[in-house]
């Protein structure tokens, strides 16, 4: 069993992609909550969340000087992430099948990127 | 050692080398470790089978050694009771995996999920080339890396990258579902048309077309049922028939001008009964479109005989399959050939905005507006074509139909 992360990205002064109406709106919170329970349904379901733009936040730098606090984003890019869910499956093919429903439902394109390790460090060390 | 010991023993490696390789795998669990194990052997064997003589049963023995290896670099490498109780379950495991093997031959099942792990659509195509050529082909880092004019440092690179993700991100070493196979197998067939066709680029390519029709014909004992997988090897038949008239003097000669009594006629005889076969399996495909395609030039006695309009409506077709605009220029050429150069240049102009920096839609264009007379506008639009072409002699043949207006 592996973890992946899935992540969508908005584009900074696009706005999102998704959906403008409130008819729209609808549809896409069922879409959204019913495959959200399929996940959970099947185990897969970690967590998951939608942030705030990019604008909102902070950086902070460990520096000799002592940690210097910035205005974020971090990355200069005009896409930030936007949202993400933390799976369970099996192996890539799997992640993917999520991640297709994922970039359906949300109409938005989806990264997958497997963890190398989840939890804590300490739980991942190997015993002494 | 004679060089021709090693020649036998690179060519028992080749053919060993995906199944070996695969074979491991299943049970390994790590691509880097059963090739690294594979290669091992091969080393072994290089020293030995001269000295010793030949095996039996040679890829047995590749296999055979290579699971020793890997067993021990897994024991070295294992920390803690718990990893050499692992150690020995995965020995059994392999034993009885060698078996198998000894008994009923290599698992076809194997090889084709490695040919899918290889091919994933997850993967940069370029990775996928390589990967394909280095596991189930057995080519040397450094062969791969002069098939694509990159240095072994940077193909080696490419390599571990490949592997890694494949590991890191877990892509399965199992069979694509039926819902995915379609896509899946198109990717697969991709691949091993793209090496093909960079063999093509040189007239020293033979190593990248030989692997590529051995593995398409391996995919295609593998898959009788899908009948692209067969459309692909014909395809690549058919195309390999005319190599012998394909290159005269180091220069490559286009199909028009080709000495078609030099084509190699079992060749042609193999594509064309595989296309017939795909026929009667009912599933067209864009390889299988493209066979039929090259099936009505390999029966045609001369170009100007060729049933055009035939091969206009497989273009039709194609296009609804692939709707491209590289699709849409040959068959914008086909319609030159069959109804006239007025006709092929207003097809080429639809196209013309989309594959402005392509160096093939200028020279379409450069020989339908030299048949109408236009010579001017040929020369200009020759000049054009040879200014966007990247290989040397490409442009020079492209400068000289430029300077020659022979009408």
């Amino acid at each position: 069993m592996t973890q992946y992360l899935l992540s969508t990205f908005v584009v900074e002064g696009k706005g999102p992609g998704g959906p403008q109406t409130p008819e729209e709106m609808q549809t896409f919170m069922s879409n959204v909550i019913a495959l959200e329970e399929e996940m959970e349904d099947a185990g897969a379901f970690v967590f998951g969340g939608a942030l705030h733009s990019a604008d909102t936040s902070t950086v902070l730098v460990a520096t000799d000087e002592g940690v210097i606090t910035t205005d974020g984003p971090f990355v200069e890019s005009k896409e930030h992430i936007g949202g993400f869910y933390i799976i369970n499956a099996v192996d890539l093919d799997e992640a993917l099948d999520w991640a297709k429903k994922v970039t359906v439902a949300i109409n938005n394109p989806i990264e997958v990127r497997p963890f190398q390790a989840t939890g804590k460090v300490a739980d991942n060390m190997p015993e002494a | 050692m004679t060089s021709e010991v090693d020649a036998r023993i690179a060519s028992v490696f080749r053919r060993a080398h995906g199944q070996a390789v695969a074979t491991l795998v299943r049970y390994l669990g790590d691509v880097a470790l059963a090739e690294d194990a594979v290669q091992d052997a091969f080393t072994k064997a290089v020293e030995k089978w001269p000295v010793e003589g030949e095996p039996p049963n040679p890829a047995g023995w590749i296999i055979t050694t290579a699971r020793r290896g890997a067993v021990d670099v897994l024991r070295r490498t294992s920390r803690g009771r718990e990893l050499e109780s692992e150690v020995v379950a995965l020995e059994s495991r392999l034993a009885e995996t060698l078996e198998e093997w000894e008994e009923t031959g290599p698992v076809d099942d194997d090889q084709l999920r490695l040919i899918f792990v290889c091919c994933h659509p997850a993967l940069k195509t370029e990775h996928r080339v390589a990967l394909t050529l280095r596991l189930l082909g057995g080519l040397g880092v450094d062969e791969v890396a002069r098939s694509f004019l990159v240095t072994e440092a940077t193909m080696a690179k490419r390599l571990v990258r490949a592997k890694h993700k494949i590991k890191a991100a877990n892509i399965p070493f199992r069979l694509p579902r039926t819902e995915d196979l379609e896509e899946r197998l198109f990717a697969v067939l991709s691949v091993l048309y793209l090496i093909y066709n960079a063999g093509l680029e040189r007239e020293d390519g033979t190593a990248l077309r030989e692997e590529s029709i051995r593995l398409s014909r391996e995919l295609a004992r593998l898959m009788p049922g899908e009948s692209e997988a067969l459309g692909l090897l014909a395809l690549l038949l058919l195309n390999e028939a005319r190599s012998p008239a394909r290159w005269v003097d180091g220069y490559s000669i286009l199909l028009q001008d080709q000495d078609r009594s030099r084509w190699d006629r079992s060749m042609v005889d193999e594509g064309l009964a595989l296309v017939r076969s795909c026929v009667t399996m009912g599933q067209p495909g864009p390889f299988q479109v493209q066979a039929s395609i090259q099936a009505v030039h390999s029966v045609a006695p001369g170009f100007e005989s060729t049933d055009w309009e035939r091969i206009v409506d497989s273009y039709d077709l194609l296009y609804e399959m692939m709707p491209t605009p590289v699709v849409a220029l040959n068959r914008a050429i086909a319609i030159g050939e069959a109804r006239g150069p007025q006709h092929g240049l207003e097809a080429i102009n639809t196209v013309e905005s989309s594959l402005e920096t392509y160096h093939l839609m200028h020279a379409a264009r450069g020989a339908a507006l030299r048949k109408l007379g236009r010579s001017d506008e040929a020369s200009e639009a020759y000049r054009r074509a040879a200014q966007l072409a990247s290989k040397r002699s490409d442009r020079e043949f492209l400068l000289e139909e430029a300077r020659s207006p022979k009408t």
